[in-house]
């Protein structure tokens, strides 16, 4: 039996393939970026949220987006939605592995950041611990923060002492 | 319910005048990490600066754009804290940019990333839904921020002599700047007035915390209130700004309308 589907069906088809342009082995979906296909007032919407607020690879995901579709003779608008806020918890434990197996250590959990200026205050009196990161080459957890920022906004550069590899690691956000 | 423009704007100017100073370190960091680092900070803060001025742009309409509001505005019409359009040097130094000092760098993102957690943190509530979503994804970024900047406050300040010295003569040049955090401006009223800012005066016993107990560890002395109110967030600002203006607007103001 065949189905029918929708445009905005056919387009999260095409869409869901969507490679990251900085990281080409996760897709947009799986980081979260890919939020929504649907049928506008106007005809045919894509929702995306960006990542961190100034991350350069937006505006060509906006375009990936609009000519996977144009290929395919669908025309949308691209919705960029920032509530709520991306975070790095909506990331798949697919996308992780894949991440892993990359090279770039998968973020760890951020729930745990409360709102409130008690826990803000709390937070930032903290001195600045670099987390226990796992190694994404052998495994060791016996790894040191080189800098907070890395080779992209949402990375930070890491080395491991026992096999001495540099790596990235995706920062909670 | 929506921000007043204005308060919108100072904002954004925050942002995008002190994205642009650290964005001066970039091919010109102490380290390769450290050019990096304020490459990325520049970015994260023009970032917001953009959902900031689009927010702005839209409540404004007559073809205002992002663009127009950060190229095509004159000294007067920013809003932004004295505090960001400082150049990297010890002041009193008129407005050579040739040489960039570190710890001012770090001394002044530690001050302006202090006041901002707490800042997005309250504007998470605001009635304003855009600048609540703004809020929430910059609060995520300036936490990163401070984490930097406290970070290399204590390496600093507790480093070697000359690390000290420098860390110290920063503090005892910017401290003063933040007098101005705590004066109500006329477009801070109007935004706490309709619920979509706040009463920046609250904030300044959680910031005098944040601030004195990184200042403990990096063995640094505050320095002493001074009577002291800058005046930027008012469009009345050092001679520092226009200087800054006419080497950002520059290229945009030749090729008006130009796209790459």
């Amino acid at each position: 039996m065949t189905t029918t589907l929708t445009r905005a069906e056919q387009a999260w088809q095409l869409l869901e393939g969507l490679s990251d342009p900085e990281i080409p082995v996760i897709t947009l979906r799986e980081l979260g970026i890919l939020r929504e296909v649907r049928e506008g007032a106007q005809g045919l919407e894509v929702v995306i949220t960006p990542t961190y607020s100034g991350c350069p690879a937006m505006g060509q995901i906006e375009d990936d987006v609009r000519s996977t579709l144009a290929a395919a003779g669908l025309q949308a608008k691209v919705v960029t939605q920032l509530a709520p806020a991306w975070t790095t918890d909506w990331m798949t434990e697919a996308a992780r592995e894949k991440l892993r197996a990359y090279g770039i250590a998968p973020p760890h959990a951020c729930a745990s950041e409360k709102t409130g200026s008690a826990s803000v205050v709390q937070f930032a009196a903290r001195s600045a611990k670099t987390e226990a990161v796992h190694c994404p080459q052998c495994g060791s957890i016996n790894t040191t923060e080189t800098s907070h920022f890395g080779s992209t906004a949402c990375k930070a550069l890491y080395r491991c002492l026992d096999c001495m590899e540099p790596f990235d690691y995706f920062k909670p956000y | 319910m929506q921000a007043p423009v204005d308060y919108l704007l100072h904002l954004a100017d925050n942002a995008l005048v002190l994205g642009q100073r650290n964005a001066e370190w970039c091919g010109h960091g102490p380290i390769l990490e450290e050019d990096i680092a304020l490459s990325n900070n520049s970015l994260d803060l023009i970032g917001q600066a953009r959902l900031l001025y689009q927010h702005a742009a839209t409540l404004m309409g007559q073809g205002a754009t992002e663009d127009t509001l950060a190229y095509f505005r004159d000294v007067p019409d920013f809003k932004n804290y004295t505090l960001c359009e400082l150049p990297h040097l010890p002041l009193m130094s008129a407005t050579a940019c040739g040489d960039r000092d570190f710890a001012t760098t770090i001394v002044r993102n530690f001050l302006y990333s202090s006041l901002m957690v707490l800042v997005w943190d309250r504007l998470q509530l605001s009635k304003d839904e855009q600048l609540a979503a703004i809020a929430a994804k910059s609060l995520k970024e300036v936490r990163y921020h401070l984490r930097h900047s406290r970070d290399w406050l204590v390496r600093l300040g507790d480093g070697t002599d000359e690390s000290h010295q420098r860390a110290q003569a920063a503090l005892d040049a910017l401290m003063p700047y933040t007098s101005e955090f705590w004066v109500a401006s006329a477009q801070e009223a109007a935004a706490q007035a309709n619920g979509c800012g706040l009463d920046m005066a609250e904030l300044r016993a959680d910031w005098n915390t944040i601030v004195n107990a990184a200042l403990q560890e990096a063995t640094l002395q505050r320095p002493a209130d001074s009577a002291f109110v800058p005046t930027g967030k008012q469009g009345v600002h050092s001679e520092h700004l226009g200087f800054m203006l006419a080497e950002m607007q520059s290229l945009a103001r030749q090729h008006p309308g130009a796209t790459w």
